[in-house]
């Protein structure tokens, strides 16, 4: 550190240089207020760590202070110096001098910038009528925002009108979606369309322009935020243990069975975790089938006393206060519990199953009049469509990817599209209504605000002479923030400022060089490039 | 957290504590202690001059007590709000002694020494619980022997040894090595005192102390005129003698310490036990993980062993989480739960465990142990809950349904993150925005109802 802050104060421009342990902190920003209110700075740059977290609090501490807060510079020397470089420590120190040269170089051509300001539509779209969408829709009617709920099927309550009880406490599912339908079906806030899909979702947080596709045609509306409510759906086991649907099914199906009362005669029951997941394929841990297979289980001896129900499990998933005490009501009720390794899974034969049991070391073959394979959740068939449609992303098993797995996980990175339920992660009923709530709180922040502030690192038209309107970038703009319009001088492109996230692509293939971005122009970036070679 | 301080909408009140509440949903009041700081708030900077050179050093409780901090002092670095706090169990001035140095070096005149609590009143219409949990105590089961063996810490005494800004500044140097070093600097400080009285009587007798010490030995003094100095100088060159000696065996004993690199990591400790709690805690065998990967990070020879009876890596890519680990960072996974804690030759460790895969009863020698310790509810919480009047789970989490996840037993009162039970940090942040959303619920129910009464 210390060779760095001799290093900077030899550097052209750099008038004051200060070191902190924590720059982010209350002292440290003020710190920076002060050097710039007493020295009289015209550029701020801040060598620590990243500007995802860390920038908007440094520029708006420039801001306070009366500086322009686009006139300031961070140079990232933690994640992409520190961290990768921890074994070498000269080398390390080397580039971190770099970087903060080549941050110096670009903060002295760095321009002041205005933000821009947008209004908000009161009304949300919410797309999925399940217990996550429910749950967020009425949560935002009782705040007094329009709502336009869209579901696919014919009716509303999703996956919550196929299951029998839901644990911990045995709730009928049926009752509790039937409540919840008919709460979002009186408040005159929501409208409802159910048999119908979103089909474009054009603009940005504030303003966007949907289509939505029903059976009576198709409808324009605006709406100011979306919620991504769709779920997700039981993984089918075909080939997998001789499924056939009849005397080896799976959870879900197990769920209609005991919602019709079990045939008397079924005395064995033999259900097998992890079907389908934590394999090669598909590597995720589901997260709620160990709780569904043990509800089940403990609903099955309510039923036939003294029914035989083992599990045959990897490890028992129930993590918390109420599955583990639920866990332990089935084993006083006698469900037993088998392990086995991934490497010996158990075989299913027409009326029993054969299993390694890991712990006894020993074959063991169990009867089974029923086989219950407990598969996962898995992102909806359609979940790439949406993802397409909202430019939004989905993980690697194709469930939507939050904003920040652990500091935003009910919002996306693109501001004014939330996320919650299943869609982004298998959850119980319990995770699902808090993140209906939550996502509900979420988008209405921007709608009780009224207006958003829009970061203006945007795409400018720089050169508009040189602009032949040929409109490659706007094919390309993933944001749809670009159009050509006519003008005096002929067709030329307009950035739609809002829409615009400075993501370059534009600027990138403009072969007129016409396009540029805010605070990252060529002038800024070749002085970067400059101040590497010197 | 510093979004939290900087926002016009929130009056932040630290080191505060709720008293009383009276009325109901949309119409509280609430009665809060702002506990006397000794510092003024509206004054002081958060610079830090005063805790640099306060004398008294206390045991700092953010570290876990692995360091140590000033009797002035901000609970961590980037606190909100940066205001310093005296703690009065410690602080001489305070204590009637004569002291008084934080004043005389602050330069924003903020200490005040005859502070007092402040009563204010606030009226609410919601009220949301965050209040955390506690870190199970371990050295309740006694046969892990924490407390008893140095090299056994808990996961958060693990995570500040890991931290950059951290006692050790993220190197893994065993407890009983600190221990060492920390005797080791103690006696060199000593040793210097001792050599440089010896350094004045040497200059006076013109003599080294060594030959002097030894002709003393031999009776060469006895009648000296001086016999008085020359017994003081003998007495203070054996008491020089008797620092060198255990300093030297020290040193030696320090040559061959290095960081911890063979972890083992012990899950369910305080969890899923019925002597405790017989509930699953949820996040421990993500933050084991979490550390056994960090601390292969800093030294590529880690390797750690994590005992557990089901790994439970449930959420959005924990499993591939939990893999890669074992795959990258020498993390090897063994079921069962450990039975006994030893301590072994060097101040290891030797955990004593069945490894149910094998069948066997086995023990194995670590440099350190690591206990994944229970959440267990806060301690103020039975004291708030009757404050508050809200009810509380059998445990001592505060009671919600599965349906009415925020929802406490009183209206307008709601809950989020561990103080409802165990849950990670995704969890407790959407958690957070649920009980915001039924917080802002009756504010705006609130306002349609005077809008109507009105009319």
């Amino acid at each position: 550190m210390e060779a760095l802050d001799d290093y900077t104060r030899t550097l052209p421009y750099v008038a004051f240089v200060q070191r902190h342990l924590y720059s982010c902190s209350e002292g440290g920003i003020n710190e920076i207020k002060k050097g710039i209110e007493e020295q009289n700075l015209n550029r701020v740059v801040v060598a620590s760590c990243t500007p995802r977290t860390h920038e908007p609090l440094f520029r708006s501490s420039c801001e306070e202070a009366g500086l322009n807060p686009y006139l300031f510079e961070m140079v990232n020397i933690r994640d992409q110096c520190s961290w990768v470089h921890m074994q070498q420590q000269v080398d390390g120190t080397a580039k971190a001098k770099d970087l903060i040269r080549m941050g110096v170089a670009k903060a002295a051509l760095l321009k002041p910038q205005e933000s821009i300001m947008s209004e908000v539509c009161a009304r949300a779209l919410v797309i999925g009528g399940g217990i996550a969408g429910l749950t967020a829709s009425a949560a935002l009617a009782r705040r007094g925002y329009e709502v336009v709920l869209v579901e696919k099927k014919e009716g509303l309550g999703g996956m919550l009108n196929r299951l029998h009880k839901l644990g911990p406490t045995m709730t009928d599912a049926g009752e509790l979606i039937e409540e919840k339908i008919r709460e979002v079906m009186q408040h005159d806030k929501i409208t409802v369309f159910t048999g119908a899909r979103v089909t474009a979702v054009q603009g940005f947080i504030g303003k966007f322009d949907v289509e939505v596709e029903t059976e009576s045609g198709k409808k324009k509306i605006d709406i100011g935020v979306v919620l991504v409510a769709t779920g997700g759906r039981a993984f089918v086991p075909e080939g997998l243990y001789g499924y056939d649907g009849r005397r080896v099914i799976t959870q879900l199906e197990m769920e209609q069975l005991l919602k019709e009362g079990l045939d008397t005669d079924v005395k064995n029951v033999v259900m097998i975790q992890c079907v389908g997941s934590r394999d090669q394929e598909r590597p995720y841990c589901s997260r709620i089938c160990c709780q569904i297979a043990v509800k089940n289980a403990i609903l099955i001896k309510d039923q036939i006393q003294d029914a035989r129900v083992s599990i045959l499990y990897r490890d028992m998933q129930m993590y918390g206060i109420e599955n583990e005490e639920m866990f332990r009501e089935s084993k006083a009720k006698g469900v037993r519990y088998i392990h086995y390794d991934l490497a010996r899974p158990p075989q299913a034969e027409s009326d029993q199953v054969l299993v390694y049991h890991s712990l006894l070391g020993r074959e063991m073959t169990l009867t089974a009049d029923l086989v219950v394979l407990s598969t996962p959740l898995v992102a909806q068939e359609d979940a790439n469509v949406s993802s397409q449609l909202l430019r939004v992303p989905v993980d690697e098993n194709g469930f939507f990817l939050e904003g920040h797995v652990k500091l935003k996980p009910l919002d996306f990175a693109t501001d004014g599209i939330y996320l919650c339920g299943s869609a982004r992660f298998p959850a119980n009923i319990r995770e699902v209504i808090a993140q209906g709530l939550g996502a509900a709180s979420r988008a209405s922040i921007p709608m009780s605000k009224g207006s958003v502030v829009v970061e203006p690192i945007i795409s400018v038209l720089a050169d508009e002479d040189a602009c032949r309107g040929c409109s490659l970038c706007v094919a390309l703009c993933p944001y749809s923030a670009l159009e050509i319009r006519n003008t005096e001088k002929g067709r030329k492109v307009h950035v739609i400022d809002v829409a615009c996230k400075g993501c370059g692509v534009c600027a990138a293939t403009c072969y007129q060089h016409a396009l540029t971005i805010n605070s990252y122009t060529n002038n800024q970036l070749e002085a970067q490039i400059d101040a590497f070679l010197d | 957290m510093l979004d939290v301080g900087r926002h016009p909408n929130i009056a932040l009140l630290a080191y505060s504590e709720v008293e009383k509440v009276e009325g109901q949903a949309g119409d509280f009041n609430v009665t809060v202690r702002r506990k006397k700081r000794y510092v003024e708030k509206d004054k002081c900077t958060g610079c830090g001059a005063c805790a640099e050179k306060c004398p008294t050093k206390v045991s700092d409780a953010f570290n876990e007590g692995l360091g140590s901090r000033s009797a002035i002092y901000s609970y961590f670095a980037q606190g909100i709000p940066s205001t310093h706090t005296i703690d009065p169990d410690f602080c001489r001035q305070l204590k009637g002694k004569k002291c008084g140095i934080c004043e005389k070096v602050c330069q924003a005149d903020a200490i005040n020494f005859d502070q007092e609590d402040m009563i204010i009143t606030l009226d609410v219409g919601a009220i949301i619980f965050a209040v955390g949990y506690d870190v199970f105590d371990p050295s309740q089961i006694p046969e892990y022997r924490y407390r008893e063996i140095p090299n056994v810490v808990t996961a958060m005494e693990f995570e500040r040894l890991l931290s950059a800004s951290g006692p050790t500044e993220g190197h893994l140097d065993r407890p009983s090595d600190r221990t060492v070093e920390a005797e080791i600097a103690t006696l060199e400080k000593n040793l210097k005192k001792s050599k440089r009285t010896l350094e004045k009587l040497e200059k006076k007798y013109d003599q080294t102390s060594a030959q002097f010490y030894n002709q003393y030995q031999q009776g060469q003094y006895q009648d000296d005129r001086d016999e008085q100095g020359r017994k003081k100088w003998a007495d203070k060159y054996a008491t020089h003698l008797a620092i060198m000696e255990p300093l030297e065996a020290l040193k030696k004993k320090a040559e061959g310490f290095t960081v911890a690199k063979k972890l083992a990591f012990v899950q369910c400790v305080g969890s899923r036990d019925f002597r405790f709690y017989p509930f699953c805690s949820g996040y421990c065998c993500m933050h084991s993980i979490k550390e056994a990967v960090i601390a292969h990070e800093h030294e590529p020879e880690t390797t750690s062993t994590i005992f557990g009876m089901d790994i439970r890596a449930v959420s959005k890519g924990f499993e591939e989480y939990k893999i890669r680990g074992g795959n990258n960072s020498n993390i090897s996974y063994v079921r069962g739960r450990v039975s006994e804690i030893m301590e072994g030759p060097a101040n290891n460790p030797v955990v004593i465990y069945e490894d149910t895969h094998k069948r066997q009863v086995e023990s194995r020698e670590f440099d350190m142990v690591i206990l994944a310790t229970a959440c267990a509810p806060t301690k103020g919480i039975i004291k708030l809950a009757k404050v508050f009047g809200v009810a509380l789970d059998k445990y001592g989490f505060i009671k919600t349904s599965p349906l009415s996840p925020v929802d406490t037993t009183v209206p307008g009162v709601f809950v989020c993150g561990c103080a409802e039970s165990p849950m990670d940090v995704p969890e407790s942040v959407a958690q957070a925005s649920s009980a915001a959303e039924r917080a802002a619920e009756i504010a705006i129910q609130l306002r349609s109802e005077k809008e109507k009464a009105v009319a």
